[in-house]
């Protein structure tokens, strides 16, 4: 798009990609419709915004750097019982607890991520999801800590900022998530227009090579999957808060597939890719399932092959092509 | 343009105002279940008792008609089951929440019933504590210890003194292990031993020959149902175990129709513990199974009972208050309340809004060519034990 006059120069093409297009001001400013226009789908609102930065954690890792992730929602999970555990035992200051199931998440992020780097493609998935299910497993024989399958119980989580109780109706519950999903997307979207974000795109392109101009992959890969990691864990934390509930599912397989799923049909690899494939999906699960209980999945079924078969770059990437077409005729 | 737009107005005003007239005379239930998922079926089973008793009431509870917004947790996402019971409440304006297979998703949905004042009806979902998180929460199905406790004592005063027990190791088979136990051992049981199981896979083989080695009189088995009895059937085959020698016992997933289809012969001389079985001897339950069979075409389960009765409960404490639907008023009228169901007598604890229910004792044995459950002894009036004890 922006190549033709950035590219001889590195400095200014970065600099041209980080400049906020007007599109993108519609977007977030779009965000917030959902007070005026569906003041009854708030709650919903608000867990579209967690898995958007779900999304947007794994798009880091699998978008960008080309990690292969099966067992991303290990990350959520320890994010959700840290900040679960830590009201449960008497501290439920939200903003204290979201640091803390960050710095947790990132932590074993960062232990993790020294085998991660070591590896590629297949044997990433298997290691992903293997440690995920070791994850689940443990949780559930730690029924002392955890709760076990029943879920952590007796979480309750502080009015924000120490005024602002969160309602039935998720209107805090939607700006909170709203307003620390946007933060964090900022800081991902300076991260991934800088030289060190080009330098993940040219790992994911070619691992070898990277480390011979300079650019150590595997330094790299760590460095990411860290800052995923601790990502994923505020995700998760945002949602133990806001519904004061913590189970299994929150590390499940399910949840670690689901994502990659969403993040597809929006479109990896690009910033707003996780963002709108959640919007789509879980809007679409929302309403599917509202209109007929038991046979919704066929509809998202059909919703995902659709997408597929004639948008294989996600929604946005046949947006992009569709732009690109048009402004070339 | 301007008269269609009128048009458009007046069509939608009479309904308006008949939404308006109904809103007295309606009560709104959400029913929240897992109808998608691995639990599908469960919620198949439950929604079919909810539909049984509705038709067989003219679609009418309390004298009111009813409305029923179904929704799915897609199985256990307490998340999900908590947002789609504050979206019932905000959005839709229930009256009632109900439904409630899974213990997770009645647990996070409890917390809005308590907050909003709504009543809340739990169709299954059996971990004990469920009541305890909303005092506008009344439950009509069972509770673990309800049914593994009495079996315990039971087993003991029938000659059993030393038992093994195994269970899955997850929540609801650590719960029977821990009720089995007291039950047995406050009879004067001895436990010879006690193992539990991996949740995803097992294969019984080991665990069976490690029960074996022990030579107990009895083996108490929790595991969950769907395919795992079948393969713990066939364990007992392998490795020589014969239910009427060394008495296998455990909850009453073990030998569901299902189980006992899969396991055959093998399953012949289980003993379990549950509140219904469709051979259950009484007038009103053969009526039950035989309407059930007309509209499913297949016999109903503990969940089916499970969406019936409480459906009988919401008509009975609609009827007992008046018509006034608040959760204050609904609670007030459920505590107490006693009829006859499919399963027997039962009532509501007023103290802790339980389920108080005959616990049957069955055998599997061969009748007319055919595995069925039973009854060998019936225990009346059993309270969940957990709560009586918590308070003591």
């Amino acid at each position: 798009m922006a190549l033709t006059e950035g590219t001889a120069n590195p400095r200014l093409y970065l600099q041209a990609q980080t400049r906020w297009r007007p599109i993108e001001i519609a977007f977030w400013l779009a965000t917030l419709l959902p007070y005026a226009l569906f003041p009854d789908y708030l709650s919903l609102a608000s867990q579209i915004a967690i898995a958007g930065l779900f999304a947007l954690s794994l798009d880091l890792i699998l978008g960008y750097a080309g990690i292969v992730s099966l067992g991303h929602a290990a990350f959520f999970g320890i994010g959700a019982y840290t900040a679960g555990l830590v009201s449960k035992y008497g501290w439920g200051e939200p903003l204290t607890g979201l640091a803390i199931a960050a710095v947790a998440a990132g932590l074993i992020g960062y232990a993790t991520s020294f085998v991660i780097c070591r590896f590629r493609h297949l044997a990433l998935i298997m290691l992903t999801l293997g440690f995920g299910l070791l994850l689940e497993e443990l949780a559930n024989s730690a029924g002392w800590l955890t709760g076990g399958v029943d879920g952590l119980q007796g979480i309750h989580t502080w009015k924000l900022f120490g005024y602002l109780p969160f309602d039935l109706y998720g209107r805090t519950a939607y700006a909170y998530a709203l307003a620390v999903l946007f933060v964090l997307f900022v800081f991902a979207r300076r991260l991934i227009h800088s030289p060190f974000g080009l330098s993940l795109r040219g790992i994911r392109e070619n691992f070898v090579r990277m480390p011979a101009i300079g650019a150590p992959s595997r330094a790299h890969i760590r460095t990411i999957y860290t800052i995923a990691a601790a990502m994923a864990g505020i995700a998760g934390a945002l949602l133990a808060q806001t519904t004061e509930t913590v189970s299994l599912e929150s590390l499940g397989f399910e949840r670690s597939a689901e994502v990659v799923v969403m993040l597809v049909l929006g479109g990896a690899g690009r910033l707003y890719g996780g963002l709108v494939g959640v919007i789509v999906y879980m809007v679409a699960r929302d309403q599917f399932s509202g209109i007929e209980p038991q046979y919704w999945y066929f509809w998202i079924g059909v919703l995902l092959v659709g997408v597929v078969t004639f948008l294989p770059n996600g929604i946005l990437g046949g947006a992009a092509k569709l732009m690109s077409r048009r402004s070339r005729s | 343009m301007k008269r269609l737009l009128l048009a458009g107005v007046l069509a939608f005003v009479p309904s308006l105002f008949a939404a308006a007239g109904g809103a007295e005379d309606t009560v709104k239930i959400g029913v929240i279940l897992p109808y998608s998922g691995q639990f599908a079926d469960t919620a198949t089973q439950m929604d079919d008792g909810i539909k049984l008793y509705l038709k067989q009431h003219g679609d009418k509870l309390g004298g009111k008609n009813v409305e029923l917004i179904r929704k799915d947790t897609g199985g256990i996402a307490p998340p999900v089951a908590k947002r789609l019971a504050q979206e019932l409440v905000t959005r839709d304006n229930v009256d009632i929440l109900a439904g409630f297979a899974l213990t997770p998703n009645a647990l996070a949905a409890a917390d809005v019933s308590a907050e909003a004042k709504k009543f809340m009806v739990d169709m299954n979902a059996a971990t004990a504590i469920v009541t305890t998180k909303s005092p506008y929460m009344v439950r009509v199905s069972f509770t673990v210890p309800q049914l593994n406790q009495t079996l315990g004592t039971w087993a003991e005063k029938h000659g059993l003194k030393k038992a093994y027990t195994m269970v899955t190791d997850y929540g609801p088979g650590i719960d029977a292990e821990a009720a089995f136990q007291k039950g047995f051992k406050e009879a004067g049981g001895d436990i010879v031993g006690s193992l539990r199981m991996a949740v995803q896979n097992p294969d019984f083989t080991a665990y069976v020959q490690r029960a074996k080695d022990l030579n107990p009189q009895g083996i108490f088995v929790m595991i969950p149902g769907g395919a795992q009895p079948g393969a713990f059937g066939k364990a007992l085959a392998e490795r020589g175990i014969d239910p009427r020698t060394i008495e296998v016992m455990g909850q009453m997933e073990i030998a569901d129709e299902h189980a006992l289809a899969s396991m055959g012969d093998i399953a012949l001389g289980i003993i379990t513990a549950g509140h219904y079985d469709y051979n259950h001897h009484s007038k009103l339950n053969e009526e039950f199974v035989k309407a059930y069979n007309e509209d499913f075409k297949r016999n109903p389960d503990f969940f089916s009972v499970g969406g019936y009765d409480g459906m009988h409960l919401i008509d009975a404490a609609l009827q007992k208050s008046g018509g006034k639907k608040d959760g204050e008023s609904l609670v007030d009228a459920a505590k107490g309340l006693s009829w006859e169901s499919p399963r027997g007598q039962i009532s509501i604890d007023p103290q802790t809004r339980d389920v108080v229910q005959t616990v049957y004792i069955r055998k599997v044995e061969k009748v007319g060519g055919h595995l069925v459950n039973v009854e060998i002894a019936a225990v009346a009036d059993v309270k969940d034990p957990y709560k009586a004890a918590m308070k003591q």
